[in-house]
Formats: structure tokens, sequence, C-alpha cells
């Protein structure tokens, strides 16, 4: 147990590490970010000028809401990126086979390499341009470190979840000979239902509460309002986390269903 | 060295590059490395030219220049006539350029979609494009093969495919960086008879790196060995042995065997090395692996045997340390 | 239009010796490297073609995927207008106005010349070197490589939501003002070209800053689907003078909309953007064969 423990540790810290040797699309990235910060930062001031209060936020709030998403959103994979098309094109020239002979779990092992990548892209790519927003606009970030805390751990579990999905992206090269259709839908829909092009909370009526229960809210919006306190009390914050862990639950055991009928059609197939 | 047309020639060709290494945190180092530092020879029409050294001798960036993707930074190189750093897509139709690490075809696509643009990209005309097209397929056993995406394909059979390519165009001449590395005995025998077959029926000039020595005896006459940039030796291979004091060249016979023992004794060969259960015996290339295979297996607990070729460093690096 | 500036300046050396009676050697008509540039990108871009429809499920499914992509875009954008009246003073057809012309321009920009941005890892992986071996201007086939069809999808999603727009504008339309229209999309797609152009150069230097690039065309596109009026001065400066976006849409649609520049430009300003998208095809082309000499002579 202590063995696979310490097998995983090292997988995550090598998905660390190869991300941290890219130090110029690092420092792309962030340009990136923090450009697309800046033009969402001052739309959402005109809305916000419009309709204050919108969506339950102040101006100070959706503007957090807009840099913490972007500080967000290389960690999360939520624009693309990630292990997904490594694992198909491993499916498709048949390396995977020596994957599903390694004495370790298939899926856990993809999982610990991502968290491991995306625990750099949360400091490498994270942290500037958060800098760079609460330098130029005025922002809403807590001072309790517990919400900090619990932020935290929603991330991970928003980590996870999207990893979750991913996987199942990933598998579906096992039936799929060319993945680009597929990973562009998926990048599209993570796009829309996360919350990344307008907070969840300002979509209309029943669509809106329809869209909150998906699992691409537990993603970014979840933290995002654990972070902003929007679910008061002890209670509330443990039911977004709450929802969070069912989310990663029900999709990884998911994953796993699909992982053993890909497995068989290897078997079957010889390869 | 053929007293026939020169179709390449090189006169003190140098390439330099900047190379800027980070010494410390904030400072960084710029140092000049002089890759290719004054080369001078000349390939004959229908000549096939081994041309090796170490790794970062040279080799790549002499055929970087030769091919037009490089610049040189001094001296003269021509050809078939033209200036390839200037003249770079003229120079194109005139030569045709295999590389064995990585394949200049479409990956995604089947062989023959490749080749169908090939003949686009060249304007060759139907009737000749038919011609070669027959040849290949026949010589390379491709039939099979047309209609394969390229990244579905063995190494040998992706390297046949990109010989193939290479060759529609019916260049003058052929560069080949490492044809055979990584191909297996039946695949490297394939491929070293069709050159020889094209080099010997068409006249096509062959300019080959390679780090195989088999590549070289069994098609090269000329060698030419490169070394921190310069040309260290040019003429037959014979004289390379000779001139390196090597009689011969050896290969190796790997043999794994139950566990730890001292070093094997066995007529015809010698233990060069000892690595756990793990042996590395020398013995002459000419001389037939299989008695020296049943005498080992005779007296000893073996698990696992493989035969090594002689590498081109060994014999170089013998060269070096036969001048002293 | 990208591939006629081309290495045209790599040129041919006259008066190089012809090698006469050389059996086998082709006949390489004299054409101008342009003329070469299109014919070759044209030979590739068919062949991608051919190749996309033999998984035409996936072409389709991509297809639709990109379509999609900004049509949630602009759902958003209708849900922003499902809680306010205007945006930065703007209506929801004049927004619409700006994004469907944007997003045609640079679907247009992407789809004849999205993959330069890998030149980055064309460098690394060493293809650029398979690239330089053939008889094809060089920019001809980095552009044209894996050509992909399915980003017609947000140019025919861009050009509904333009269509939309002009239906549902009240503009008093003037025959240069619906000559603008199109002017305007080609111009946008061409100023986009010539942004991809230079980040493409830029590869040659920061192999790994493809990302760059991005902040600039998807960053831009997603700037300019808002009105100006909802930035600061000192960006609009910047787009306007520096890196000219303001007239890939916004200064043109401003015209057609009869509405002031915010930095006080005239109204006329609007029908210049062919003629900076000209303008800023020339540091963008010169930047691209620095790039191209400096791999030359670097070979990394």
């Amino acid at each position: 147990m202590r063995q696979r423990a310490a097998l995983y540790a090292a997988v995550a810290a090598g998905g660390f590490r190869r991300y941290a040797t890219y130090g110029t699309a690092t420092a792309a990235g962030v340009f990136t970010n923090t450009v697309f910060g800046f033009i969402l930062a001052y739309t959402y001031i005109a809305l916000w000028d419009e309709r204050p209060g919108l969506g339950g936020y102040d101006q100070a709030q959706a503007l957090t809401f807009v840099w913490v998403s972007q500080s967000l959103l290389a960690a999360g994979s939520l624009i693309g990126g990630g292990f997904q098309e490594e694992m198909q094109e491993r499916i498709r020239t048949g390396d995977i086979a020596v994957d599903l002979y390694r004495p370790a779990d298939l899926q856990a092992w993809w999982l610990a390499a991502d968290l491991g990548r995306a625990g750099f892209q949360l400091l490498g790519r994270g942290v500037v341009p958060l800098l760079a927003g609460a330098l130029a606009f005025p922002l809403a970030l807590p001072v309790d470190p517990v919400r900090w805390l619990l932020f935290l751990v929603s991330v991970v579990l928003a980590l996870v979840v999207g990893f979750a999905v991913r996987y199942l992206v990933g598998l579906s090269a096992f039936w799929l000979m060319d993945g680009t259709g597929v990973n562009m839908m998926a990048v599209v829909v993570t796009i829309f239902f996360s919350g990344m092009l307008l907070p969840l909370t300002v979509f209309p009526g029943g669509f809106g509460e329809f869209v909150r229960t998906l699992p691409w809210a537990a993603m970014l919006q979840v933290p995002l309002d654990v972070l902003l306190g929007k679910n008061a009390g002890a209670g509330g914050a443990a039911g977004a986390l709450g929802f969070q862990a069912c989310w990663a639950l029900v999709l990884l055991g998911l994953g796993r269903l699909v992982q053993s009928a890909a497995t068989r059609k290897v078997v079957v197939q010889g390869g | 060295m053929g007293g026939g047309e020169v179709l390449i020639s090189l006169d003190g060709v140098e390439k330099v590059f900047d190379v800027r290494r980070r010494v410390s945190l904030m400072r960084r180092e710029k140092r000049q490395v002089r890759a290719v530092d004054g080369i001078s020879f000349e390939v004959a029409r229908g000549e096939m030219v081994g041309y090796i050294g170490p790794n970062g001798a040279g080799k790549s960036t002499t055929i970087k220049m030769l091919t037009g993707i490089l610049t040189p930074s001094g001296g003269r190189l021509r050809v078939a006539g033209i200036d390839p750093a200037r003249e770079r897509m003229r120079l194109a139709h005139r030569i045709g350029v295999v590389f064995g690490q990585r394949t200049t075809l479409w990956w995604d696509l089947p062989l023959k979609d490749s080749y169908g643009l090939m003949r686009r990209m060249y304007r060759i005309p139907a009737e000749r494009f038919a011609r070669n097209m027959e040849r290949c397929v026949e010589q390379l056993d491709l039939a099979e093969l047309l209609d394969v995406p390229v990244r579905q394909l063995s190494l040998g059979q992706r390297m046949r495919g990109d010989i193939a390519a290479a060759l529609l165009h019916d260049p003058d001449v052929l560069y080949l960086d490492e044809p055979t590395i990584g191909l297996d005995v039946v695949s490297k025998a394939k491929v070293r008879g069709f050159l020889r077959q094209l080099n010997g029926e068409l006249g096509t000039t062959v300019l080959l790196t390679t780090h195989d020595l088999q590549d070289i005896e069994q098609l090269c006459e000329r060698v030419m060995v490169i070394d921190h940039g310069r040309l260290m030796y040019d003429g037959p291979l014979r004289g390379l042995h000779t001139a390196g004091g090597v009689a011969e060249s050896e290969r190796t016979l790997v043999v794994d065997l139950e566990r730890e023992l001292p070093a094997i004794s066995v007529p015809g060969a010698r233990v060069v090395k000892v690595e756990g259960p793990r042996q590395w015996l020398a013995f002459p290339a000419g001389a037939s692996a299989a008695p020296l295979v049943a005498a080992v297996a005779a007296d000893y607990p073996l698990v696992d045997l493989s035969v090594r070729e002689p590498d081109i460093e060994d014999v170089i690096a013998r060269m070096y340390a036969g001048r002293g | 239009m990208a591939e006629a500036v081309a290495e045209a300046g790599a040129g041919v050396a006259p008066g190089a010796p012809e090698v006469p009676g050389v059996p086998g050697a082709p006949e390489v008509p004299e054409r101008s490297r342009a003329l070469e540039g299109v014919r070759g990108y044209g030979l590739i871009v068919a062949m991608w073609i051919r190749s996309t429809m033999t998984y035409r499920t996936s072409f389709f499914l991509a297809t639709f995927g990109n379509a999609t992509v900004q049509l949630l875009d602009f759902v958003a954008i209708y849900i922003m207008f499902s809680h306010v009246e205007a945006l930065g003073g703007f209506s929801l057809p004049e927004i619409a106005l700006l994004y469907g012309s944007c997003s045609a321009s640079l679907g247009l920009a992407d789809l004849l010349l999205g993959n330069t941005d890998r030149i980055g890892v064309r460098v690394r992986d060493g293809s650029l070197d398979t690239m330089l071996v053939r008889p094809v201007p060089l920019l001809a086939q980095v552009a044209a490589d894996r050509f992909a069809l399915r980003r017609l999808g947000r140019i025919v999603q861009g050009l509904g939501v333009l269509g939309w727009a002009v239906w549902a504008l009240d503009v008093a339309w003037t025959p240069g003002k619906v000559l603008l229209v199109p002017v305007m999309i080609l111009a946008g797609a061409a100023i986009f070209a010539a942004v991809m152009l230079a980040g493409a150069a830029f590869q040659f230097v920061a192999g790994d800053a493809a990302e760059v690039q991005n902040s600039f065309t998807y960053g831009g596109n997603t700037m300019l689907q808002y009105p100006p009026t909802v930035f600061g001065k000192d960006l609009l400066r910047g787009v306007t003078f520096i890196v000219p976006l303001a007239f890939v849409n916004w200064l043109p649609a401003l015209h057609v909309l009869g509405r002031p520049d915010p930095l006080g430009l005239p109204g006329w300003v609007g029908y210049l953007s062919p003629l900076v998208a000209f303008v800023a095809f020339l540091p963008a082309s010169l930047a691209w064969r620095a790039g191209v000499r400096s791999y030359r002579s670097t070979g990394s």
C-alpha cells in the first residue's frame, strides 16, 4: 500500500517536473492568460456597470471571478491540453498495451501524472496572472485562511473531476480513429458549462439551474463560489465540496467501466 | 576516385554556430562551435560514398549544407552546379534525401497519397512516374504497403517507403542519413540490395552517413571520415583499416549467463567486458558465430545471447588509437 | 496572399550554371516564386482535403464543433443581453455586427494559414528540414500542412451572425457602407494573417512561445467582439497604432454604424483597413524571412 502511494507520488512528481522544464511556454501562457484576463475584465466591468449585482456578484467579485478563472484554466486543462491527447496517441500506436501490463493501475497512473502537471501549472501559470489582476483591478479576495483552505480542497476536487472527464475522452480513441472531433467537442462543452465564458449564476432561469448541476460546474464555478464565500456557513461549503466529490466518484467509476471494456477489446483484437 | 564528371564539390566549407550556454542564473556565455571546419572533397557522378564519424563530428551539418537546409559560413559548395543555399528549390529537383530518424512522408496519409503529392510537387511526367513507381514497388517490396498510412508502418517499411519517395523524380544525387538505423537484419539486407542495384543500374550517386560498418563494407568503395569538423580520411575502406592499424573489424557476442561467472574461455574469441552475469566476447567479423555459440553453450549455463555487428565508432576509435 | 510574400526575397541567383544534357533533369519552368508557392499550397491543401474526407464522421463532428464553440461564444453574449439593454452603449445587433465580422475574418485567416503556429514544433522535431528539401516555398508548405477544412465552421457561423446583424440593424445603407462589409471581412482576415505570420516568425526565436500568438489572434478576436467603448484608451491606442487589430472590424464597423471612434479618429479611417493590412504584411513578411534565414544559418 505504501509502495503504491510512493509510486504514484513519483509519477506525479514526474508530471510536475516535465512541465517545469518548459520555461518559455509557461511564460507565453502566463502572458496569454493575462491578456485574456484584461479583455474579459473590461467587458465584465461594462456588464456589471449596467447591472450591478448580476448573478449575485458585485463588480469586485465579478472581476475576481475573471482573474481566478484565468489562473485555474491551465491547471484544469479547461481549454484543451493535458494528458488525453497523449493517451489517445498511445492507444492509436498500440503503446497502450505496454501501459496495461505495467504493475500499476492505468487510471491512477494517468491521474497522478495529470495532478502533477496541474500542480505545476497552478503555480507556474496561476500566480502571475492573479497578481497582475489584483494590481490592475480591485478584487474581492478573501482574508480568511479557512476560506483559502476550502478553496484549495475545492480546486483539487475540480482537477479530479476534470481529469475524470478527460479520461473518458482519452478512452474514446479505442473506438475512434481520429480524436480531433471528440476533443474539440469536449473543449467546447467545458468552456461553456464550466463558467469560463460567463459565470453559471448569470445563466437564466431553469437552464441556469440545470447547468449548475452538471459535472463541468464542479470544474470552475464551484471552486470560485467557495472562494467568494457564496456558500454561506460550514454546511454550504460542505455541500459544494460534496457535490464535487460525488461527480468525481461517479466519473472515475464510469472511467473504470469504460476502461475495462476497452481492455477487453484490446485483448480480443490482440492489440 | 572516379574520373567522371564532378557532381558534388566542397572547397574549404565551414559552418560555425554560436552556442549560448547558461553559465549561471543571470549570465549567459556565447561560444563559437566550428561544426564543420574547412572541408574539401569532390564526388564524381556514379560514386557511392560513405561519410562516417562519431556523433557530433559534423556529418549531419555537412549533409544539411549539401541539401540546402543550412547556409555555410564559409567556403565554396556546389551540387550539380547549383549553390544549395541560394537555390534550394532548384536543387530540390536534383537531389533525393532520406533521413533515417524521421520521415519525409506525410505521417497521416497512405503511402500512395504521399507519392501522388510528390509527383505533382516535382512535376514528374506521368510515364516516368509510373516507371519509377513500378521499379520501387517491385524492388522495395511496397505493393502491400501503398494503402497503409505512414504512421502504421514499421520502421523498416517506412524506410523503404522513404527511399522510394526520394527517388521518384530521378535525382542525380541521393543523400542517406543513417538509412539502416533501427532496422532488422532482413530490412537492412533489402535496403542495401536496393541501393547497390540503384547505383549499379542507374548510376545514381549516393552519399550516405551511417554507424553500421556493414553498410560501408557492402556498399561503398570510398569512405570519408570526419571528426571535429575536419576530414580525417578519404579513401578506400581497406585503407581505413590500415590507417587505423586494425587488421580486421570484430563482431561482439553478448551472452547472458545464469549467474555471475569468471570470464568465459573459448577458442576464437576473447572476453572484452564482464558485467554481472553478462559477458562480451569479441571475435573476427569474418568468422562465423555458430561454432562460437555452440562452444559457449556446451560449457556454460546460457540464458540468452545476441551478436552485435562491428560499430563504425569502434573502428574509428581504434584508428585514432593506432595513430597514437 | 501570404504565400505570395513567402521567401520572395530569397531570390533565384541569376546566371547560375545550367548542367546540360543531364539525364532525368526535370524541366523547371521559370516561374515566380509566388506562383510556385500558390501552386504548392494548392497541391498540399487538396491532398489534405481528400484525406480529411476519409474520416467523414470525425470531419463533420469537428466542423460542427468548430461552429458550435463560436456559437456558444455568442450565446454567452446573448445571455448577457438577457440582463442588459446595451453593453458599452451598443445594442445586441450592433455587437452582433462586430462579433460576426471578426469571427469570419479570424476563421478565414485560420483556415488559410492556421498551422503556421506549429512552426516551433517543426523546428524541434526536425520536420522543417524535410520541408526545406522539397521544391516548394517553405511558407506554402507550413501554411498548408494539415490543412483543416473543419475551420470552415467558424467562418460559416461568423457569417451567420453577421447576416442576422445586417438584417436586424437599423442602418441607412449607402453603397460605400454596403461595400465596406465584405472589404472589412477580407481586410480583417489579412490583418489576422499578418499577425499569424509575425507570430510564426517569432517562434524561430522563441520556439515554445506559440501561445503568445494566441493572445493576439484569439485574444484579439475576443476583444473585437465587444465594442471599443468598453476598453481603456491605452488599450485602444495600442491596438490602433501598434498591432492594428482595430482595423479588423472596429473602425469599419463604427463607420457603418455611424458611431464616433473613442479615440476621435475621423469616420473615413474605416476605409483604410485594406491599406493597413497591406502595410502590416511588410514587417510580418520581413520577420518571417529573417526567421527562416536565422534557422538556415543556425539550424535551431
